[in-house]
């Protein structure tokens, strides 16, 4: 299991480094002075040079890189072009913003999922499976920033129940979680239909069921563990999908997290921010990944460690 | 017969609802089975043979129903039991093995857990004493270094060896009925051979009972006292296994001893029965076995005739051995072969 997990660990290595050669390209080739754009539209030529020459962008593209990648190794992020400040002291509270918003999105998804999911396989065809399927279909097709919106209209707006907008306090956070979550629990809820069904009919469910367990116990112990080995690998890339719609969720709740700080500092063009959040969400979800990986294998002892 | 009878089915019926249509898939089914014996359930793929098995102990699956008849155990209808006493039953005083050793362990639970578990639902063993028992089951059903067994994943088994645990964890509470649907058909000639001496020593050895289901005379012959002969989710003949291979009444009976090799004769050649197994959506009206059978009348075709206990304490389903017989009077059904051949 540890010679897995450090094998893990040295691949993530050229993934990264793809992940930072892509962005920088982008925001270097993308249309714009940067030293324009902080200097303001009338400034004078030389003052535009000589912020130019101060941040280095007269340097070949690979040259900057390098040295983006020889700072950022050892964590080093460097200053915002914007603000002048450190851009880990920038980020690190939109980070736990965003974090918060993925993680709770993330629990309430699995949580609703799996239930739902596992009510739907057991009780095949009934009323509660055909509602639970409908439901999910709509959770799974309908745009997110919609629903945001849907849900900040009534429950905010029209009865006052939450609050519209923000991030902190347990009422702030109920909204926000439901719209990023939803789509993710549709998803999981019918994995974990089809998942447990195709379980339920397997020949170790009747020697299950011919030990005189009780049903409950077929259910849980005998079906659900097969069972998740599918559901696992599709809660990680939830947890994909689930950042980008950070982006989303944060601007329709005006939530100052790393999804709004990105958007913001893309336009004003602070190069030094946008690489770090990025690089940031990439390690994120790489971890996010290998932990699907472990508890995969940690479920399913079939497959083999090498 | 004067033996003490340990189960005793009558008139099974289960079917399936499918779309509003009732599969008669058993259809009244009844054998007696003498406490210690072995019964054999013979028929071809589809004659009901699993859905009779699975309705003693109610593992059918979903929209299969027990639709009447009774199940006679030690002197319980067990198709009137609530489901709490049916599951104190299963694995404890009737267990079962089933034909797919490679799909019956559940591959994410170690071979102990799973020999485990039934000992604690039914002895309430804890997990010490669990593992001693498995260790020491694991050794009464042939299976080397017990002690590495029950650490292991079914995955790291051969099927023989998971066919041996199954068997393990079947007998873990010391059951009187054993249940063997087809318990050697996916493996090998050798090891086919092995599981069966192991089943009939283990037998003799614990006093059991055995329902052995299998479509294979020869392991009828090896293994059995009783035989019934399963035909169209209905019981067409029920003999000791001397009386059945010595004197077959059933038309279809002779028609699958005709199809096992025999070395005792010049017959080398098998002779399958000529056609298929009619499906329980479009059953026969009359005999259900009129349509292949060489010897059918008209009556057969129009009447199904009932299981009937002959002379010899034998029973069969089949109009020749009826007064109403309208076929040949000097029939022998033992000659099919060159009867079939001459129409
Ligand atoms: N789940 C089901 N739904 C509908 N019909 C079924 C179902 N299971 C079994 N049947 C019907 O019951 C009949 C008898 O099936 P059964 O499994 O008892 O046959 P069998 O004698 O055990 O055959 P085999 O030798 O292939 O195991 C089948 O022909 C099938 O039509
Ligand atoms: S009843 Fe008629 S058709 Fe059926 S087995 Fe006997 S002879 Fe054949
Ligand atoms: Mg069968």
């Amino acid at each position: 299991m540890f010679q897995f997990i450090v094998r893990r660990l040295i691949q993530l290595i050229p993934v990264l480094l793809g992940v930072t050669i892509i962005v920088f390209s982008l925001m270097h080739l993308t249309p714009g002075n940067p030293a324009q754009i902080i200097a303001g539209e009338s400034a004078p030529k030389e003052t535009i040079e000589q912020i130019e020459n101060r941040l280095g962008l007269n340097d070949p593209i690979p040259v900057q890189y390098f040295h983006f990648l020889k700072d950022a190794v050892m964590l080093d992020f460097g200053t915002s072009w914007r603000t002048s400040l450190p851009v880990s002291q920038e980020l690190a509270p939109k980070f736990w913003v965003t974090l918060e918003l993925a993680v709770y999105s993330t629990i309430f998804s699995i949580f609703l999922g799996l239930i739902a999911g596992i009510i739907s396989a057991v009780r095949q065809y009934s009323i509660a499976d055909v509602g639970i399927m409908l439901v999910a279909l709509f959770g799974l097709s309908m745009p997110n920033f919609w629903f945001g919106l849907m849900l900040m209209q009534w429950f905010s707006l029209q009865l006052g129940w939450l609050p519209p907008t923000g991030w902190g306090s347990p009422q702030q956070i109920i909204l926000p979680v439901i719209t990023l979550g939803t789509m993710g629990a549709a998803v999981i809820a019918r994995m974990t239909r089809s998942s447990m069904l195709d379980v339920i009919s397997q020949d170790y469910i009747r020697t299950a069921r011919a030990k005189g367990l009780k049903e409950r116990v077929v259910i849980y112990r005998h079906a659900l563990k097969n069972a998740l080995i599918p559901v696992v690998t599709v809660i990680g890339l939830q947890f994909g999908s689930l950042l980008a719609g950070a982006v989303l969720t944060e601007t329709v709740f005006a939530i100052n997290g790393m999804g709004k700080l990105m958007v913001d500092r893309i336009l004003a063009r602070d190069f030094p921010v946008v690489q770090a959040s990025v690089l940031i969400i990439a390690v994120v979800f790489v971890f996010v990944n290998l932990i699907v990986d472990i508890s995969y294998k940690f479920l399913n002892k079939r497959i083999n460690m090498d | 017969m004067n033996q003490e009878t340990i189960l005793d089915i009558n008139d099974l019926r289960t079917s399936f609802l499918v779309d509003g249509f009732e599969v008669k898939a058993v259809d009244g089914v009844s054998f007696k089975l003498p406490k210690g014996k072995t019964i054999g359930i013979v028929g071809e793929s589809g004659s009901g043979k699993s859905i009779t098995a699975m309705s003693i102990l109610q593992l059918l699956d979903k929209p299969g129903k027990i639709m009447g008849g009774e199940i006679n155990f030690k002197g319980r209808d067990l198709t009137k039991l609530s489901e709490k006493e049916i599951r104190d039953i299963r694995g404890n005083e009737i267990s079962m093995i089933f034909q797919e050793p490679m799909t019956s362990l559940n591959p994410v639970y170690t071979i102990g857990q799973q020999i485990r578990e039934t000992l604690k639902v039914h002895q309430g063993l804890d997990k010490q004493r669990g593992t001693k028992k498995a260790i020491e089951l694991l050794t009464l059903v042939g299976i080397p270094s017990p002690e590495q067994r029950v650490k292991q994943y079914p995955h790291e088994l051969s099927g023989g060896m998971r066919q041996r645990v199954m068997i393990a964890m079947a007998l873990a509470c010391n059951p009187e009925l054993l249940i063997a649907d087809e318990p050697t058909t996916a493996l090998d000639v050798t090891i086919q051979a092995q599981i069966l001496e192991l089943i009939k020593d283990l037998q003799s050895e614990l006093g059991m009972s055995v329902i052995m289901i299998t479509h294979d005379m020869g392991v009828v012959a090896e293994t059995c006292d009783y035989v019934a002969v399963m035909y169209g989710g209905k019981v067409v003949e029920y003999q000791d296994v001397k009386s059945i291979f010595k004197s077959p009444k059933h038309p279809y009976t002779v028609g699958l001893l005709n199809s096992i090799p025999r070395h005792d004769t010049d017959v080398d050649e098998l002779e399958p029965i000529k056609g298929n197994v009619p499906s329980p959506k479009d059953m026969p009206e009359g005999c259900r076995f009129a349509p292949r059978c060489p010897f059918a009348t008209e009556l057969c075709t129009q009447e199904l005739p009932t299981l009937d206990t002959q002379a010899d304490g034998g029973e069969v389903r089949c109009w020749i051995y009826t007064d109403r017989w309208d076929g040949d009077p000097e029939v022998n059904v033992r000659e099919s072969k060159r009867t079939a051949e001459s129409e």
